[in-house]
């Protein structure tokens, strides 16, 4: 049952990509271009995503379970520190390159882009290389 | 700086930014997890993985999700005017990236906003710069990543 759940979360983020215009890597990157012909929709993205986050977490943050009674496995760390920061910032200029973040690069790869799918095995590597990287250092 | 009000489309962005919330919202009240797309990928990628069925299901949903809308409606079509090369280096540093950092635009820029995190503050206002600079760079100061 869990699962279905997941799957459906799955499938209504992918909608919500698809129509805020973020699938889109034009429209994310006129996002970005705040000194050219500047486009403002995906602060309207995040307004709305953050307006029902806020009211689901505050609720959430006061459970101990799940609606279903399963244990609630909520992220803990709040230390800011150089790994955070500059982490933060190979994405973002990642992200400013194709205008593809995570989310929008799988959804543009279930449309079929072969663009999309390139990006996409090139995060995976990006993912496998950080692993092979901090196993190396214990 | 001048907004470009015939791309503008906020009720559109405003809708689709409430699906997306809902289905973060959906996946914390039954499975108890985060919807951090970065963390999920490489949660399926890790060497010990761990819940291989709660990300598996989450993502075929969201590569699904084109299929679903495409039988209600014609999907919108997008523009990638980045090379293959660019491409790639663009894939490199957002899987690198997210993983030093612990997330992306969905489990910082969202959901972390949204549980008032300041790391997940911080996290967001340098991507978002790292996003703005690039940008710049290549549109204005003419670095070529286009094909």
């Amino acid at each position: 049952m869990r699962s279905i759940w997941a799957l459906i979360s799955g499938l209504i983020f992918g909608l919500g990509l698809i129509v805020s215009g973020m699938v889109n890597p034009q429209k994310v990157i006129g996002f970005l271009d705040i000194f050219g012909e500047w486009d403002p929709s995906l602060a309207l993205v995040m307004s709305g995503a953050i307006g029902i986050g806020i009211v689901t977490f505050n609720y959430v943050d006061k459970r101990v379970t799940t609606l279903l009674g399963d244990d609630l496995q909520l992220p803990t760390n709040r230390t800011v520190d150089k790994k955070l920061v500059l982490g933060s910032l190979i994405f973002g200029v990642g992200w400013g390159i194709a205008g593809f973040c995570p989310g929008p690069g799988l959804v543009s790869l279930g449309m079929g882009y072969t663009d999309a799918s390139v990006f996409v095995v090139s995060m995976i590597v990006g993912m496998l290389i950080y692993q092979m990287i901090r196993k190396d250092r214990r | 700086m001048h907004v470009n009000w015939d791309v503008f489309t906020p009720w559109s962005s405003l809708l689709g930014g409430c699906l997306i919330g809902l289905a973060a919202a959906l996946l914390v009240l039954t499975n108890g997890k985060i919807a951090g797309i970065s963390g999920i990928v490489a949660g399926v990628f890790s060497a010990r993985t761990q819940e291989l069925g709660w990300r598996a299901m989450f993502l075929v949903g969201l590569i699904g999700a084109p299929m679903i809308y495409g039988l209600y409606a014609d999907l919108p079509q997008s523009v990638i005017q980045t090379s293959s090369i660019g491409l790639v280096i663009a894939g490199l540093l957002v899987g690198i990236g997210t993983r030093i950092g612990g997330g992306c635009t969905s489990g910082h820029g969202v959901i972390g906003l949204s549980r008032l995190s300041s790391r997940s503050l911080v996290a967001t206002i340098t991507f978002m710069l790292g996003g703005f600079v690039t940008v710049y760079v290549i549109n204005h100061l003419s670095v070529r990543m286009t094909s």
